[in-house]
């Protein structure tokens, strides 16, 4: 089990859904995905989109300067 | 209904088709298609629409070729990216074939544009990705009385459906703009959906003109490529309806 970090705070939208789509491909089961986002467009988005797949999403966490951590499980 | 002995040849498999002959594609040579949208759509729609010969071949966008479009919009190619799409699109159609008068149209189509430019040309092939030029495309062609086909697409699923004076439009199936991409995980698409939707359109527009076949009226064809499924909706012209429901009433 482990925990994979990824930050696409300076990405835009698909390309954020695109990196955490191939971070979230690498996974193995029980491991975490970190993931940094810009702005509330995406914190709504990619939990919704990583749920659509099957992934477990833990409650988004504000980190401060308009960035968010989603916490997806495997 | 003169042929050089390049056209007999260029044109041979299309005469030989007992629906067209050489009627339909002297029909063909006159006919005047504008495409709106030179992208996923618009790439097979251009490309087979200059191969039939027609005579003109609008192509109006106001984009520049993105990276990120090259994996369905085959009329664009890697070194095209940054360019405009109308003038990468008119550089392959006029390669395909000479004989065909390419006109870029090198900006959005508009409220203000769109009865002049749809003017020009005998039928429209509608091949954007968004619903207000969807809605633009079919209000103004229903205001001039001049026949289109319209195409959309989602992930592996495509729709297409061909609407002439008379027929049920596109405002008829769909009164409201539907809910757009609601998550960027939704902007994915399969290329070659794209290229089946647009081949679909291309061989309407051929339709059309040849006066071949009967066309996509009234009905939505829609298809999904994951089990390959094609269906045909049988789609009735809505009393009321704030395009089609007074053929007079201008584009909005």
């Amino acid at each position: 089990m482990a925990i994979q970090e990824l930050d696409v705070t300076r990405d835009r939208c698909p390309i954020t859904f695109v990196k955490t789509r191939i971070a979230l491909d690498k996974l193995l089961p029980g491991d975490v995905l970190r993931v940094r986002v810009s702005g509330d467009g995406p914190a709504r988005n990619i939990p919704r989109s990583a749920a659509e797949l099957g992934f477990a999403v833990r409650p988004v966490i504000p980190a401060g300067d308009d960035t968010y951590i989603i916490e997806i499980e495997r | 209904m003169e042929f050089t002995g390049e056209d007999i040849i260029r044109y041979s498999r299309n005469i030989l088709l007992p629906e067209v002959g050489a009627r339909g594609q002297e029909k063909i040579r006159e006919g005047k298609v504008l495409v709106v949208g030179a992208g996923g759509i618009g790439s097979p729609v251009i490309l087979y629409l200059a191969a039939a010969g027609v005579g003109r071949l609008g192509i109006i966008d106001g984009d520049k070729v993105e990276l990120s479009n090259l994996q369905r919009q085959v009329v664009h190619f890697t070194g095209d990216v940054g360019r405009s799409k109308t003038a990468s699109a008119a550089v392959k159609a006029r390669a395909l074939n000479p004989g065909v008068e390419v006109v870029e149209i090198d900006e959005r189509l508009s409220a203000g544009n769109a009865a002049g430019i749809i003017s020009g040309y005998d039928f429209v092939v509608e091949g954007s990705d968004n619903f207000e030029t969807k809605y633009l495309v079919n209000d103004a062609c229903a205001a001039a009385g001049k026949a289109f086909c319209t195409g959309g697409l989602s992930r592996f699923e495509g729709q297409a459906m061909t609407r002439v004076p008379g027929a049920a439009c596109y405002r008829c199936l769909f009164p409201e703009e539907g809910a757009g991409a609601e998550t960027c995980a939704m902007a994915g698409v399969l290329g070659a959906v794209a290229g089946i939707t647009g081949t679909i359109l291309a061989a309407e527009a051929l339709k059309y003109l040849s006066g071949a076949g009967e066309l996509l009226t009234n009905s939505l064809l829609s298809f999904d490529a994951r089990t390959m499924h094609f269906r045909r909706l049988e789609v009735r012209r809505r009393p009321g309806c704030a395009s089609c429901g007074d053929e007079s009433i201008k584009p909005r």
